[in-house]
């Protein structure tokens, strides 16, 4: 019969035992060995020129191929909207299936499949704002998953782990930007990535590389030769929804206060 | 269809993935989470606090919140997209989410509430067993039984007066525990909502005490309810068994004691429906005066396309009519039973509007979208998120509480 003082020294012994093992894991803690390299990655940002866009929708049709979310599904990573602005100082936007089709109809869609047209002469002002994941520094979605399924990468980017998201909707309802949604197909989270695939090997991203007019472009804020970057220190650049304090990164040249 | 196509009916402009993604579901999980914080509250009343008036009340009440700590998940589980991960949640908790905390707080609870229980009815489990064994050459039935109530004692089987004295010490301090561990299980339900800062409708810091406020209320109506409900069923088996067991209680006795404890507990339910009316009050009319951004999305959805929802069915019928109804003196228990009901339906219509209205108008503020419950399943999808779902989740706790109380007696004298 093993007696209590016995028993308590040798359960101490083991359970020290097997805690010099287990703080291996902490001496090669794999962050903080990348920390100590001193070798600071990329922190991907995003420039939005809304001048250049002309609301064609090859970026929305870009990226829905790239990224495989179903053509036809009404959920999209990156969409356009049209913001038209009366004379009596109403504005009216809308963006028909995420201006998959670019917009093919002059009228504004509002809904039920009803169009509001509105006359040439009455029209103050009309421009194009291409929206995506704004890849936030300080993410509420990130914040909000239960099971850790969606982070922020070194580089700044927020992924979501498919094989890992209970599908709760809690991201979504985080989200102020509206990005997120739930893959038609894999019935998790899903969101823009900045195509995360592409820009880590060197590659633009897929709305990038379709938009014929420049108005989107990728860059890297931590490289100060960067054009992107050049751009965002030196020029009047705007942000998305600044109030609910998500620090977000996709800047915008040409924002009017009318965009949502 | 994308999730939440099939509900969702979009106007103006609301962002092209803006979908009503919580559902009815969603609606019922803070409901059946403030039934079981409300139903313990109201049986720690007696326990902690030694209202004696609610002798009668306490012991049904908790049997009926351990019947309902099961359902309470049974909705997030036919909300999820991957229901199979669920479990995820508790194994692998993000701590920075607040539905991170359900592992913790929800089995906490369940822990509790089942140790008080268990102290509660040992003496009846020892007795059951004793009796059992007694019996020379048990039916399968009853060898059955006999060894459930074996396991039940845990192998104590010490039913002394000393020993019963103990475990009513164990019973109060377990239901002291309780109290706030159940007020944080739905606090933080509140909580959820609260701190969602891209919801103008949802964030604010009085969410989570007007949920606990309106889960006590809700708790109370629906024990109050039950409660009269087996007081009928009881009454007529009395009459049916009168003449062969003149030892149980007569029809008016059964009668006197109902009414006495309605009468008592409602008065409860009444002081916490007026903490629970004057915040949520509060926090509409701060909205009002302060007038943010939000404030002209959030006026057109509460005064104008909610105004039904909100001013007639939850604060006219579910709370004004019972308040009323509970303040005539001579409460009958018809009026009783009336005024519980509406209760239930005031603090349903309240989680309602804030689920449903939350959602009732997109995050660009230039838009809404209305929310048609599938009435009848033509998916899985519609299945789950739609009025068969909720109805399963509503009378589940009713099947669970029917096996419990075969087990666990509410009406039997124990101590």
């Amino acid at each position: 019969m093993i007696s209590r003082r016995s028993f308590c020294k040798k359960s101490l012994l083991i359970a020290g035992g097997l805690a010099i093992p287990l703080s291996c894991l902490e001496l090669f803690d794999p962050k903080r060995l990348l920390a100590e390299k001193d070798e600071k990655g990329p922190r991907w940002v995003f420039l939005v020129d809304t001048r250049k866009c002309v609301g064609c929708g090859f970026c929305v049709k870009g990226c829905k191929v790239e990224n495989e979310v179903p053509y036809d599904a009404n959920v999209t990573r990156t969409w356009v909207e049209r913001y038209v602005v009366t004379k009596d100082g109403k504005t009216h936007i809308d963006s028909p299936k995420g201006a998959r089709d670019g917009f093919p109809n002059k009228g504004i869609d509002i809904g039920h499949g009803k169009l509001e047209e509105i006359r040439d002469e009455d029209i103050e002002k009309a421009f194009f704002v291409p929206k995506l994941c704004n890849q936030c520094d300080n993410p509420p979605c990130v914040q909000v998953c239960p099971v850790g399924a969606t982070y922020q990468t070194a580089d700044g980017v927020v992924l979501v782990d498919r094989n890992w998201c209970i599908g709760c909707g809690y991201c979504i309802m985080g989200c102020p930007y509206g990005v997120r949604f739930f893959h038609p197909v894999f019935h998790v989270a899903e969101k823009c990535n900045f195509c995360y695939h592409r820009i880590t090997k060197g590659m633009q991203t897929a709305c990038v590389d379709s938009c014929a007019f420049g108005a989107r472009r990728v860059g890297n804020l931590r490289d100060p030769e960067d054009p992107v970057t050049k751009i965002i220190m030196t020029e009047r650049v705007n942000v998305l929804k600044e109030e609910y304090g998500t620090k977000p990164q996709v800047f915008y040249l040409g924002l009017s206060k009318e965009v949502k | 269809m994308v999730h939440g196509e099939a509900w969702t009916i979009k106007e103006f402009f609301t962002y092209p993935n803006e979908y009503i993604y919580w559902t009815i579901q969603i609606v019922m999980y803070p409901f059946m989470t403030g039934l079981v914080a409300g139903a313990f509250v109201l049986s720690s009343l007696y326990h902690v606090f030694g209202v004696k008036q609610l002798k009668g009340i306490a012991r049904f009440s908790l049997v009926f919140s351990f019947a309902l700590l099961p359902v309470a998940m049974l909705p997030l589980l036919m909300h999820l997209q991957q229901p199979l991960r669920g479990i995820e949640v508790m194994l692998t908790p993000h701590f920075t989410s607040a539905i991170a905390a359900f592992g913790i707080v929800f089995s906490t609870y369940g822990m509790i509430v089942a140790s008080e229980l268990w102290f509660m009815y040992r003496k009846h489990f020892v007795e059951t067993a004793q009796s059992l064994k007694a019996i020379e050459g048990r039916s399968a039935l009853q060898q059955a039984q006999y060894l459930l109530f074996s396991i039940l004692t845990l192998g104590a089987w010490d039913i002394s007066h000393e020993a019963l004295e103990a475990d009513e010490r164990a019973v109060k301090k377990l239901a002291g525990a309780g109290i706030p561990v159940a007020c944080f299980l739905h606090g933080y339900a509140g909580f959820i909502f609260g701190s969602v800062k891209a919801n103008a409708l949802w964030m604010t810091p009085l969410m989570p005490v007007i949920f606990i406020c309106s889960a006590v209320v809700s708790g109370i109506a629906l024990c109050i309810l039950t409660y009269i409900l087996t007081m009928e069923i009881r009454k007529q088996l009395a009459l049916r068994h009168r003449l062969a067991h003149p030892e149980l209680p007569s029809m008016d006795e059964l009668k006197s004691a109902e009414s006495h404890v309605v009468a008592m507990t409602s008065r409860y339910l009444l002081m916490f429906m007026v903490a629970a009316i004057t915040l949520e009050l509060l926090d509409l009319i701060f909205r009002g005066y302060t007038a943010v951004k939000s404030w002209d999305i959030l006026r057109s959805v509460i005064y104008e396309r909610d105004f039904v929802n909100i001013f007639v069915v939850q604060y006219g019928l579910g709370n004004l009519v019972p308040f009323v109804l509970f303040l005539i003196p001579g409460l009958t228990i018809r009026r009783a039973v009336v005024g519980t009901v509406l209760v239930l339906l005031g603090v349903f219509m309240m989680r309602w509007n804030v689920v449903i209205g939350g959602q009732a108008f997109s995050s660009s503020f230039s838009g809404f979208m209305h929310y048609v419950l599938p009435l009848w399943p033509d998916s899985m999808e519609t299945l789950k998120e739609g009025l068969v779902g909720a109805l399963i989740v509503a009378g589940t706790p009713f099947c669970i509480f029917y096996l419990l109380n075969k087990v666990m007696p509410v009406f039997k004298e124990t101590h």
